[in-house]
């Protein structure tokens, strides 16, 4: 009962240091509650069954990602605890010196990670409850989806899976407290407070030279991810550019925390004036033991910056560019001529001589009636001209930056009056070709980045013993196959009379509906999704994409993507504004005499608030900044990893990443400056 | 002479009506410029909160104190600041060093709170260093220094805005007999050489018998006080203590 007591008190006399820890746990709980209760939160939207499909894949990965983000919390709130029990120690070697056993220490802890554990499970499972309302209004608003009928939702699975998941954190914080507490010794325990406030000063010209080389370093891998990008063969290279960039962090913030104070020292108009020295002092007496903690949180804020701003970009750039990129109702291919193999039974190869519309009537679907706008034309490909062959005398050059593309695959080729048919649907440019010409039509980067190249040599192509030549010197903005993204990576289109049926390779219909609201799309829709329950289906290897099925696609995944960014996002910004506001608390407990001193000799409240905000907002904007900088190349390396998707939006995503970063990160250091100004307030 | 510090008719209760305690019960004196003056008392006499009262940390029930003609019962918020930083100087029983700063720098922030201009800094810094004989330490932390040197540097701290009083609560309190010994010869140095005014709150007759002046209390009221003249300081002490055990109680532990 008396431990209770104790538990009790304690909690409510170090509420001050445990505002923060107690706020960071409620607003973990709620947002674990609320990403896990999207599912609940999606059955009152009115969406297709492919988008519902999508949004499950949805809640299974970010059922995973909530592995991940309890691990991360698991490791906050490990590290919290810990922080707030060194705290303690004079009161537990108090404690012990009375003759109270360390079991009985133990359990006083227990009782209070249990109480704040209680408590902050259901102050944050309310929250998350009242917040996953608004979820909704988002969910609805991502997956583009009317709120037929909105009412409140609570999901008992998502309330379960949080309470366990907690539960298991709390559990690991008591047995670490617990073996924390059975090891420590009484003398340490009664000393913690004489701790020796021993300012190391680093030698400058070590820092210097530190500097120096941590910069070139982290130069270098700024430089490897955006100038020298092409060169990067394989994708685990940008581990290895990871790691560098953050030892190098990590050595840039070890040595700044040696040259800082002497380079502003070195100006002692500026040093000596007003309560400066006393604030640089601050930070540099405690900047030597930081350093660790600040790369850690420079780290996570520079993963949060591009997590989001990634995220955010991809939801957007993928809807935006798809009225151009799926500009017809819908798209029809199969391949033409395949040879029974152990991937094509015989009844497909059969069918694969059968033209597109002759398929669909097999499959009693009534061409005429449903489609309008029809274009229905072959593509052709041959083993005479494989991308090996178009490249020509860059092919070695390309292949050195590139060895990983299949070279040796056939290309394909369209010819002109069909493609000027299809520029029309698609509101493309058309071409008009001399009879010794051929273009290229290409909109994925990369890709036409190489076959520039090409084209700049003016390397000519061999078809059926003629050879034509670029009549451009680069690519033509186009594509054949509706999607969502810039993924066409190039083909030819040819004089008519350049290719014959002999190597025909595919045949594609691509057709408006017949309908004129979307009610009546849907319709034809939905039939032609029926058609894959006909008994014919299995026998064809026929593929559609629909403006519907790709705009529906692209939502759902941008949503996906989005809600995971966002979930990840949250909790890395959580993790790293805690850290530190954590820290900068118990730091100011720790100067609440220094400040003290400081008001003794005189010094005006309003000079010392100062010091105080300038000495927070310095430890917080540390980290923030070094991870701006590294952001900046992060984003462009992810911009160009993510070209896929465009890069239309970047500028709004990076936008609303500011705005996350200066709600939560500056609040939690509005938070924690005004805790530590109640702290060192004079009594 | 001037009069520095006027005491006028102090009181300082603590607690509720139903049990109240008078820890200064009308008090009265003054402190001339140039004084050196040493306030004796057991723990509990009410020596403490005198000195809080004077130095505005506390505030009197009644009563006030007038500080060169000024009264500092009357202040409030930054005019209190500023009365501190600008006319008092502290020495306190714990040093009350910026462990964070060099001796230089602890000594430089009491003059760059004031806004003084950096030029000027340094050589009234070094001045005021080798008064205090600490030139040496200039550049060490308060933890690689002595604890002698440390009150010094604290002295150093106080004196160098030339406040027109310099209060110093148990200076000695935490100093071995050599040391306290060095530091009260500074005191007497800056007293008679720098004419620094000094009010000094002490338990400890040596300490008291390098003043000019000591005013015992007990109970919160003074109880009597004596004047060094001409004496020497031996007999000054044993002046001191033939009053102290008069007074009985605590004090008497104290020699």
């Amino acid at each position: 009962m008396m431990l209770c007591k104790l538990s009790f008190k304690n909690i409510r006399k170090s509420f001050k240091d445990y505002a923060i820890y107690f706020f960071t746990l409620i607003l973990g709980v709620a947002i674990f509650y609320v990403f896990n209760a999207i599912d609940s939160q999606t059955v009152m939207i009115n969406v297709s069954s492919s988008t519902k499909e999508i949004i499950q894949l949805m809640n299974q990965m970010l059922s995973g990602v909530s592995v991940f983000v309890s691990f991360i919390l698991g490791f906050l709130i490990i590290y919290a605890s810990r922080f707030l029990i060194r705290r303690r120690n004079r009161e537990f070697g108090i404690y012990l010196t009375l003759g109270m056993s360390k079991r009985k220490i133990s359990a006083i802890l227990l009782i209070e990670t249990l109480l704040i554990g209680v408590l902050s499970l259901v102050v944050g499972l309310g929250l998350g409850v009242v917040l996953s309302q608004f979820m909704s209004l988002l969910v609805a608003n991502m997956f583009e989806a009317d709120l037929t009928n909105f009412q409140f939702v609570f999901s008992s699975s998502a309330c379960i899976k949080t309470l366990g998941y907690f539960s298991i954190m709390y559990l690991v914080v008591m047995i670490f407290n617990t073996v924390n507490i059975s090891r420590c010794k009484l003398i340490d325990l009664i000393q913690a407070n004489r701790k020796s406030e021993k300012v190391k000063m680093k030698n400058p010209y070590v820092c210097i030279v530190v500097f120096i080389i941590s910069a070139i370093f982290l130069g270098y891998a700024y430089w490897r991810v955006t100038g020298d990008v092409e060169s990067m063969a394989y994708a685990g290279e940008i581990l290895v550019i990871m790691a560098i960039g953050a030892i190098s962090t990590f050595f840039i913030f070890w040595s700044l925390s040696g040259l800082l104070l002497r380079i502003v020292q070195s100006n002692k108009r500026f040093y000596y004036k007003g309560l400066n020295s006393f604030i640089l002092r601050q930070i540099s007496s405690k900047i030597n033991t930081t350093v660790f903690s600040m790369t850690t949180i420079c780290l996570m804020l520079f993963i949060t910056i591009c997590v989001l701003s990634s995220a955010l970009s991809i939801k957007n750039s993928m809807t935006a560019n798809l009225t151009t990129l799926a500009p017809a109702d819908i798209e029809i291919d199969k391949n033409l001529d395949l040879v029974p193999n152990n991937r094509v039974t015989e009844a497909q190869a059969e069918d694969s001589h059968l033209s597109v519309r002759e398929t669909l009537e097999r499959m009693d679907f009534d061409v005429d009636a449903y489609f309008k706008d029809i274009v229905d034309f072959n593509v052709y490909a041959t083993n005479d001209l494989t991308i090996r062959d178009t490249l020509g005398s860059s092919f070695e050059k390309i292949r050195n930056q590139f060895p990983n593309l299949m070279y040796d695959s056939a290309e394909a080729i369209v010819r002109e009056s069909d493609y000027n048919q299809v520029a029309s649907l698609f509101h493309l440019e058309p071409v008009h070709l001399e009879d010794d010409e051929y273009v290229v039509i290409a909109d994925f980067d990369s890709w036409v980045m190489i076959r520039d190249e090409a084209l700049k040599m003016g390397e000519s192509i061999t078809l059926n013993g003629n050879v034509y030549y670029p009549k451009y010197e680069e690519c033509i903005d186009g594509f054949l196959e509706m999607s969502s993204n810039h993924i066409n990576t190039g083909f030819f289109v040819v004089p008519d009379d350049a290719v014959d049926e002999s190597i025909r390779a595919q045949n594609i219909l691509i057709a408006n509906y017949k309908a004129e609201t979307d009610e009546e799309k849907q319709e034809i829709e939905d039939k032609i999704v029926q058609l894959d329950n006909h008994p014919y289906a299995s026998s064809t290897t026929i593929s559609a994409s629909s403006k519907i099925a790709i705009y529906e696609g692209s939502v759902g995944l941008g949503a996906c993507v989005t809600f995971i960014g966002l979930y990840l996002g949250i909790i890395f910004l959580i993790s790293c504004a805690a850290i530190l506001a954590l820290k900068e608390l118990s730091e100011s407990s720790d100067n609440r005499e220094r400040y003290t001193m400081l008001r003794k000799i005189g010094t005006d409240e309003k000079m010392i608030k100062r010091a105080l905000f300038r000495q927070i907002a310095i430890f917080f904007l540390f980290p923030l900044v070094l991870a701006i900088i590294h952001s900046i190349f992060g984003i462009m390396f992810c911009n160009f990893i993510l070209e896929t998707f465009g890069n239309e939006q970047l500028l709004y995503s990076i936008i609303m990443t500011a705005i996350f970063i200066i709600v939560i990160y500056g609040g939690y250091f509005l938070v924690t400056y005004f805790c530590s100004k109640n702290i060192i307030r004079a009594h | 002479m001037e009069t520095i510090l006027k005491v006028d008719k102090i009181e300082k209760y603590y607690g509720s009506r139903s049990s109240l305690t008078k820890a200064i019960d009308n008090i009265s004196f003054e402190v001339e410029k140039g004084e050196f003056v040493a306030i004796m008392g057991a723990s509990g006499s009410g020596k403490t909160t005198l000195l809080n009262c004077i130095s505005t940390i506390d505030k009197v029930t009644s009563g006030h104190i007038f500080v060169g003609g000024m009264d500092i019962t009357k202040l409030k918020g930054n005019s209190l600041n500023k009365f501190r930083r600008e006319e008092l100087g502290f020495i306190f029983q714990d040093f009350n060093l910026l462990d964070t700063l060099t001796a230089y720098e602890n000594i430089a922030l009491a003059l760059s709170i004031q806004n003084t201009k950096v030029s000027e800094m340094d050589t009234r810094i070094k001045k005021v260093a080798r008064e205090l004989d600490i030139t040496d330490v200039l550049k060490k932390y308060p933890y690689q220094m002595s604890g002698g040197q440390k009150q010094r540097v604290a002295s150093a701290r106080a004196i160098i805005t030339n406040p027109k009083l310099v209060l110093a609560d148990e200076p000695t309190g935490a100093l071995d007999s050599k040391s306290a010994k060095m530091l009260l010869e500074r005191f007497q140095y800056l007293n008679q050489e720098l004419l620094a005014t000094i009010l000094m709150v002490t338990h400890d007759a040596f300490t008291a018998s390098y003043a000019t002046r000591v005013i015992f209390i007990k109970d919160g009221k003074i109880f009597s006080e004596l004047r060094r003249g001409e004496d020497t300081r031996k007999e000054f002490f044993d002046r001191i203590i033939d009053v102290v055990t008069l007074l009985g109680g605590d004090l008497n532990d104290a020699l």
